[in-house]
């Protein structure tokens, strides 16, 4: 996940368009505006942000150099809350029980246990912490490239939708098609031919 | 442009096909794989390969993995008609070395080991350790896309079926051999 980890994984992107006004404010206001929140002791489940490849922990864009060279290095965070089924079931039923308690009913109808439930979760996610995970990206603005070092498929979703949100850009997976089409150079014939493409077979080709 | 999450799926063989078409390069003609990094000195195999068979609707997966595992299990699929989904490669330029994983259908790369390099000790090190190793990620990407591309010129070539595809069918019965 890390780029300084001793083992890598790299999806590469083409950055579709380029920032209006100055690249850098406009790039760090972003970054400022769509940092991590923190959900510890909050009920939310999940938080999504960008923190800083440094600091992954503390991120302070507004004042932290995020330009190294003449890229942008900085980090996409997730933390998610995951709390057991099997823990949600035995609080749910003790509020039930406790509820029926109360009221000296002997059931309650869909919609309470539904309240019932959605308080339970509230107060376990305001208890637990959120596990973080941290992902490093390199954004090489001028060839309007991205590396992101994850090939975690909510990883790299969660990171097109924040990327487009933030900078008003979109990210294209560079994958066999999109690299054909977009990093290649091929000639106008040869984008036809590859639209036009269907799969070979070689060891039959071989005995024609 | 057709719609990406079309185009993923719809092209993926294609990513498949350049899979196994680096082996065969890598078996048959290993210093074209060179003209673009003069300073490559191997490419090869390392110890993983999976291919999938997906002819007659047997999707079939074959996976061989092991330091010192043979090929030749991989190479009587491809005879079947599977390709190569996934390739644990081994990079050599001089003294260095990287292994990574390719995946055809994404041309994501995993796992990848890149050379020593300094220990980051202090805060003062981080610049030059994320630049030496961005250097070092970014050799293997410059490959791994300059065979793509080297790749796709042929593919999209009218001489593929009966040129390229001819001599990877040739070179899949002469290894069986």
């Amino acid at each position: 996940m890390s780029l300084l980890s001793s083992s890598v994984s790299v999806t590469r992107y083409r950055v579709d368009g380029k920032i209006d006004g100055p690249v850098l404010d406009t790039v760090r206001s972003a970054l400022v505006n769509s940092t991590i929140r923190e959900i510890d002791n909050e009920p939310d489940a999940k938080s999504v942000g960008w923190t800083s490849f440094e600091s992954p922990f503390n991120p302070d864009f507004a004042s932290e150099n995020f330009v190294i060279a003449e890229n942008m290095v900085f980090s996409l965070r997730i933390d998610k809350k995951s709390i057991p089924a099997k823990i949600v079931n035995k609080q749910f039923k003790a509020a039930v029980k406790k509820r029926l308690a109360e009221t000296g009913r002997e059931r309650l109808s869909r919609n309470e246990k539904a309240e019932i439930k959605d308080d339970v979760l509230h107060r376990l996610y305001v208890r637990m912490p959120a596990t973080p995970n941290v992902y490093d990206l390199v954004w090489k603005y001028e060839p309007g490239l991205l590396f992101f070092f994850s090939n975690q498929k909510e990883a790299n979703e969660e990171l097109e939708t924040l990327f487009s949100k933030s900078f008003k850009l979109t990210l294209i997976r560079l994958f066999p098609y999109t690299t054909a089409e977009f990093v290649c150079g091929l000639s106008g014939p040869e984008r036809d031919a590859l639209t036009k493409l269907s799969s070979s077979q070689f060891y039959e080709a071989g005995h024609d | 442009m057709i719609d990406v999450s079309v185009a993923y799926n719809r092209y993926k063989f294609i990513g498949h096909e350049f899979l196994t078409w680096l082996w065969f390069t890598i078996e048959t003609d290993p210093d074209s794989l060179k003209k673009k990094d003069p300073e490559l000195s191997a490419m090869e195999i390392g110890n993983r390969v999976v291919l999938e068979n997906t002819r007659n609707n047997a999707d079939e997966t074959i996976s061989i993995s092991g330091d010192g595992a043979g090929l030749e299990e991989a190479l009587l699929a491809l005879k079947k008609g599977a390709k190569v989904t996934e390739i644990n490669l081994v990079m050599k330029s001089g003294e260095l070395e990287w292994r990574f994983n390719l995946k055809g259908e994404s041309l994501g790369i995993s796992g990848l080991k890149c050379p020593q390099t300094g220990k980051v000790e202090s805060k003062s090190d981080i610049e030059g350790a994320v630049l030496e190793k961005l250097y070092l990620c970014e050799r293997v990407i410059d490959v791994v896309q300059n065979a793509f591309c080297t790749f796709m010129r042929l593919r999209v070539s009218a001489g593929w079926e009966s040129g390229t595809a001819r001599k990877i069918g040739r070179w899949i019965e002469s290894s069986l051999k």
